[in-house]
Parts: C-alpha cells; sequence; structure tokens
C-alpha cells in the first residue's frame, strides 16, 4: 500500500492522492490515507470521491495542533498495523516534523522535499529532489527498508481528480486509548496569523527582485498584485534586504508556487528561484539584461526596467 | 541548565558556484562554515546559560577539519566541544548520522538538546526530530522564540503556516530552532584566544558501541542513484528595444482576465 500521511482534508493531500493514485497504476498498490488531527477531520469522507481504496482517520479535539509525542506514538501504532510499502507526507511544518520522527522509530529512509516520484522498469521506488543548495537534482532509492518514505512539496503534483468511489473503498474512524493521550508537551495558545499572504493561493504572481532597485519600489509591485486579485513574491535577495517578509519567498528556501501568470520582475532567474516557479502556467519576465537566466524559463521576456515597466502596465491596465 | 547544540559544518553555498555546462560545482573559494541555523542555536543556549547558568556544549559529526567550526563555537561562549569523527562514518544519511549524535549524546548529563532547523546543504531538517524520537524525548520543531524558563520546563513559541503556537515543553527536550530565535553575536578576540587553547573531545566508531552495519554508507536506508542537470527551457517571445512597448501590450492583454 501507498500511505498518504496528512493532518487536514487539504489541497496538499489531494496533490499526494493524484500522484499516489498513478504510482498505483504502475505498481498494482493499493492507496490509502491516515489523517490525525482535530474535530475537522470529521469532514474526510470526501477524500473517498478521488478513487483511493481506504482512508483512516484520528479525529480529535486534543489533536487539534501538533502534540508531537502524541502524533508520533499514534502513527507508530497504525502505520505498524497498516504495514505499508510507501509512505508519503506534505513537506510542511507537519510532514518535515512527524515523518523524520517517524523514520526513527520505524529505522527506515525518508527522503525531504521530494518533487518527483516514480518507479523504474524493476520496481524501484524513485524519489527526486533538488540537491546541493539546489543546483542539481538527485534521484534517491531506499533498497533494503520498509516503508520507503518520502515529504513532497506542495504545489508540486496536480489535484487528485474526482474519479468517484471506488468499489469497497471503505471509511474507518479510529479510536484512539486515552493512555496516548498523555504528553510532556501541552499548547498554551495559538494566534492565528493575520493579514496571511498565501502566495500559493493566487492565480497571478507579481514577483519583485534587487532590480526593483529600491524598497519603495515595492509599492508599485503591491498596486500592479492588487489590481489584478493577485500576491506579491520575492526573490531571496529582497527579503534579504527586508524589504518584505520572508512568507513572499520563492523558489527553494522559499515556496513552491503555480499560479496561472507569473510575472518575474527585476528577478535574475538563480536555481534556487526557479526551483520555485518554473511550473507557473506563464511566466512573464522583465529583465533590463537580455541575458539574465529568467528569460530561459519566461514565454514572454521583456527587456526594460523593471520599475518603469511595472508603471507603464498599471498605467494601461486602468485605462482601459 | 546544561545544553547540548548540534552543529554541522556546511560548504557556504553562497559562494558555491555551478558550471552551467557541466553541471558540476566549481570548488573555487568553496569554504566550509557552521550552518547558519545551528548558529542562532548556539546563540540560544549561550542566552540560556546567561541567564540561568549551567553549561554549553557543541557536538558535531563531520571530518577532522569540523574542528574549526567546534572552535568558533567556543570561541563564541560554549564550554565544551565534541568531535565524532571517523572514517567508516563517511557517507551516512539523517538516519546513519542521527544514530551517532544519539550515542554522543547519551554520554553526557542534559536538560535540553538544540537542532537547527534545517541545514542549508541538504536542506532535509531531519536530523533533530530523528534524534529526538530515537531517544524519546519530547520535541518541540520550529521554535521561533523562546519565551519563559520554569523549574523544569520551557516555554516556546512555534511558528507554523497558518499561525503561531505556544508550547510548555517538559525538560529534558529537543528543540529545533529557526533564525529568529536569537540574533548571533560576534567572537571577541579574548575568545578565539581562549577557543585556541582549549580541547576538543573526539569520539570516534569504538567508543560509540554501535556496529559497523548501522553507521556510515552500509547504516544509510537511502542511496543517490543518479545525479543530473535541470534544464527546464521555454522559448521566450522576447521584446527589446522599440518593441517593448508591443511586449507591454501583450502583457496587459492577458493580465485584463483577472483584474478587478
Ligand atoms: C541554498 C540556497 C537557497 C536559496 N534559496 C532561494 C530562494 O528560495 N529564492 C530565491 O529567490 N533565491 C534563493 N537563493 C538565492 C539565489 O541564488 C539568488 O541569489 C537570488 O534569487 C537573487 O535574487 P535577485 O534575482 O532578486 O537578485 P540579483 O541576482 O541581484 O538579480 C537582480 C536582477 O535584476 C536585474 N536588474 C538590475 N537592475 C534592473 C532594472 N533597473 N530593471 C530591471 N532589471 C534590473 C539584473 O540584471 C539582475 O538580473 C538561494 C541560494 C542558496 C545558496
Ligand atoms: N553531522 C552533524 N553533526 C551535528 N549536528 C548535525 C549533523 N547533521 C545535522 N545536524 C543537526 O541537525 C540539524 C538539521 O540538519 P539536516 O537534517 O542535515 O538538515 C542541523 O541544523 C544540526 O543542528
Amino acid at each position: 500500500m501507498i500511505l498518504i500521511l496528512g493532518n487536514k482534508v487539504e489541497r496538499s493531500v489531494l496533490e499526494l492522492i493524484g500522484k499516489a493514485i498513478n504510482l498505483s497504476e504502475k505498481s498494482g498498490m493499493k492507496v490509502g490515507v491516515f489523517l490525525i488531527g482535530g474535530r475537522e477531520l470529521e469532514n474526510a469522507e470526501r477524500l473517498l470521491d478521488y478513487g483511493v481504496d481506504q482512508v483512516f482517520v484520528v479525529s480529535d479535539e486534543r489533536l487539534e495542533r501538533f502534540v508531537s509525542d502524541v502524533y508520533l506514538r499514534v502513527s507508530e501504532r497504525i502505520i505498524k498495523d497498516m504495514d505499508p510499502e510507501i509512505i508519503l507526507s506534505p513537506a510542511d511544518t507537519f510532514g518535515r516534523s512527524l515523518m523524520p520522527m517517524i523514520a526513527a522509530k520505524l529505522e527506515t529512509g525518508l527522503t525531504a522535499d521530494c518533487t518527483e516520484l516514480d518507479f523504474d522498469e524493476k520496481g524501484n521506488f524513485l524519489q527526486t529532489r533538488p540537491a546541493i543548495g539546489g543546483n542539481i537534482m538527485a534521484t534517491i532509492v531506499i533498497p533494503y527498508h520498509k516503508p520507503k518514505m518520502a515529504t513532497v512539496r506542495p504545489r508540486t503534483f496536480n489535484i487528485a481528480k474526482e474519479i468517484g468511489r471506488k468499489k469497497g473503498a471503505k471509511l474507518e474512524f479510529l479510536k484512539i486509548p486515552d493512555e496516548y493521550f498523555e504528553s510532556n508537551v501541552r499548547l498554551l495558545s495559538f494566534k492565528e496569523k493575520r493579514d496571511e499572504v498565501n502566495i500559493q493561493e493566487a492565480d497571478v504572481i507579481v514577483a519583485a527582485g534587487k532590480g526593483l532597485r529600491r524598497k519603495e519600489n515595492m509599492e508599485i509591485v503591491r498596486e500592479l498584485a492588487g489590481l489584478v486579485g493577485g500576491a506579491v513574491g520575492a526573490s531571496r535577495a529582497i527579503v534579504d534586504a527586508k524589504w518584505i517578509s520572508h512568507d513572499h519567498q520563492v523558489g527553494l528556501s522559499g515556496k513552491t508556487v503555480k499560479p496561472k501568470v507569473y510575472i518575474a520582475a527585476g528577478i535574475s532567474g538563480a536555481v534556487q528561484h526557479i526551483a520555485g516557479m518554473q511550473t507557473s502556467e506563464m511566466i512573464i519576465a522583465i529583465n533590463k539584461d537580455k541575458f539574465a537566466p529568467i528569460f530561459k524559463v519566461a514565454d514572454i521576456g521583456i527587456v526594460a526596467d523593471a520599475k518603469s515597466t511595472l508603471e507603464e502596465i498599471i498605467r494601461r491596465l486602468r485605462s482601459r | 541548565m546544561n545544553i547540548i547544540v548540534l552543529v554541522k559544518q556546511v560548504p557556504d553555498t553562497d559562494k558555491v558556484k555551478i558550471d552551467p555546462e557541466s553541471g558540476t560545482m566549481v570548488r573555487e573559494g568553496f569554504e566550509a562554515v557552521m550552518n547558519t541555523f545551528d548558529l542562532h542555536a548556539l546563540e540560544l543556549a549561550l542566552r540560556i546559560k546567561e541567564m540561568v547558568g549551567g553549561s554549553v556544549r557543541v557536538i558535531s559529526m563531520g571530518p577532522p577539519n569540523t574542528e574549526d567550526i567546534l572552535r568558533e563555537a567556543l570561541a563564541l561562549g560554549a564550554d565544551r566541544a565534541t568531535l565524532v569523527s571517523d572514517r567508516i562514518f563517511a557517507g551516512s544519511d539523517t538516519l546513519a548520522t542521527s544514530l551517532v549524535l544519539k550515542r554522543a549524546i547519551e554520554r553526557y548529563e542534559f536538560d535540553l538538546i538544540l537542532a537547527g532547523e534545517k541545514a542549508t546543504d541538504g536542506e532535509t531538517g531531519q536530523v533533530g526530530p530523528e534524534v529526538g524520537a530515537m531517544m524519546n524525548l519530547p520535541v518541540i520543531t520550529y521554535v521561533s522564540k523562546l519565551l519563559d524558563i520554569k523549574k523544569d520546563s520551557l516555554i516556546v513559541e512555534r511558528s507554523v503556516e497558518d499561525g503561531l503556537e505556544e508550547w510548555e515543553v517538559r525538560l529534558p527536550a529537543l528543540l529545533t530552532v529557526s533564525r529568529s530565535v536569537s540574533e548571533p553575536r560576534f567572537p571577541t578576540l579574548s575568545g578565539k584566544k581562549r577557543a585556541l587553547k582549549m580541547d576538543i573531545e573526539t569520539l570516534g566508531f569504538s567508543d560509540l558501541g554501535l556496529k559497523a552495519d548501522q553507521v556510515g554508507l552500509r547504516g544509510s536506508p537511502t542511496r543517490v542513484v543518479k545525479v543530473f542537470n535541470v534544464s527546464v527551457t521555454r522559448k521566450a517571445d522576447m521584446y527589446e528595444g522599440k518593441r517593448v512597448s508591443e511586449g507591454i501590450d501583450r502583457v496587459v492583454e492577458i493580465l485584463r482576465r483577472f483584474s478587478r
């Protein structure tokens, strides 16, 4: 079985289901989902519509947030029962915390932040991820251990299709004995992030780089993003320069994004940046250097000053 | 409080240059430095020590020249350093590394272990949680701030996608920290001098009571089977000089679909 481990019924889990179904067609393995989290998981039934074989849910108000030791104890137990061949989880703060703890307990291998998963003709499970600061890709296998574990960055794969319920597919809510809830960590409070910038949700991203020259010019970037109902993205150079917060960073050490339109204004196109945006549907690059590497991944390239080009775009958009 | 900080030597990735033709690393100017996140972890440890007393030990597994970053840690104010080094450890993945570190840590008394959220070379961020799980310690990952020190617990802030959590964690525990936990200090000249004279304890394979098939390549479940270059290329329609205005028109055309 290919097991997907998640804590929410959300996009990142649906993306993994999509990939797992695809892998199951190649290998004949079943696809299972195991979700652990708070009460909102009571809506997990809809996952059956995506053609998975089994959905197991542990939903408890005491598990609203990531209680590390309890999550580990429960997951370890359930994974041992299910005995999956492969475990996949989103490479978010949940997956990147719980998966290594499980791997340590089960004494198996885990590959972080995969961007491609496949089987070769001999049936080896190939896990590919960026290596050496994103400068190259490495393919990794786990030949002798089980389960083979991998985390995958959200927005790497497409969402599963609603192919409908499989015959015999089942959903099970698991009851966990009280002693499993004993913990050495205690949640004191939770503050939701306000003005939450989720660049991963936007259809249009206007991303800025050092070529915008000055922090003040970020206003122009914001204005354009606002006009098209989009979000502001950033290169690491301007995040390091404190023009904008890290939440906006696109790339290897930022977020992976896949908008309908990505505008890179004054961004050189370092491999680490490209790693986070190359699968965007349409890429528009503005750079005054016509040899800037960003043009190699662009659909439309404008060789010009970034600031004045954005201003001109705004002007023409306004005067329709 | 006795604190152990796990520090890792990494290539200075900002200086690594890649030959665009062959896709290989250009080794020139290739320098090894302490992983940035670990520098922040060390600073947090030093602050805690300054507040409540105790000691700070840095531990690193790596080749002999890892000594440099351990001396750097001593210069910054760590009290003791342990270098875990043996040729047989070469090729260890995160599982094998974590097991070796666990065995080294077990030789000392501690209340708290700190690790970086991730290392800037592999960016796996697995060693911290793996060590914690192997040692059955409570683990809090993505710690963004230390809020309070109690008698046998800590109160920390954890930063996740949708907000900020506040946790009380019973000691002994393991935390993985992000950059915002502290602003690292700079080493002083007297600190550097002092560090040169200090002993670094060195542990090898035979000190850890492990079997040869638990470490190095043999103890590593993962294997790299292929390394390759990615070159995604799209064919851009380029607009230069007089044609820039035409390009802007096309962009405006596309954006109109989204404009409000
Ligand atoms: C381990 C590692 C992880 C990294 N992770 C990321 C990451 O997640 N995201 C990321 O973005 N980077 C990341 N980087 C950094 C990356 O290598 C680059 O340094 C960074 O992306 C450069 O940002 P930039 O393009 O804004 O700046 P620069 O490289 O300084 O480029 C500025 C560009 O603007 C152009 N320009 C200058 N003036 C103008 C003008 N007036 N009008 C138009 N164009 C102009 C220049 O021609 C140039 O192409 C990482 C690096 C490492 C080593
Ligand atoms: N060889 C090592 N020696 C000591 N600490 C390490 C080593 N490798 C990883 N760590 C610790 O684990 C953290 C995460 O590293 P990584 O899992 O390699 O991304 C680092 O920030 C260090 O605190």
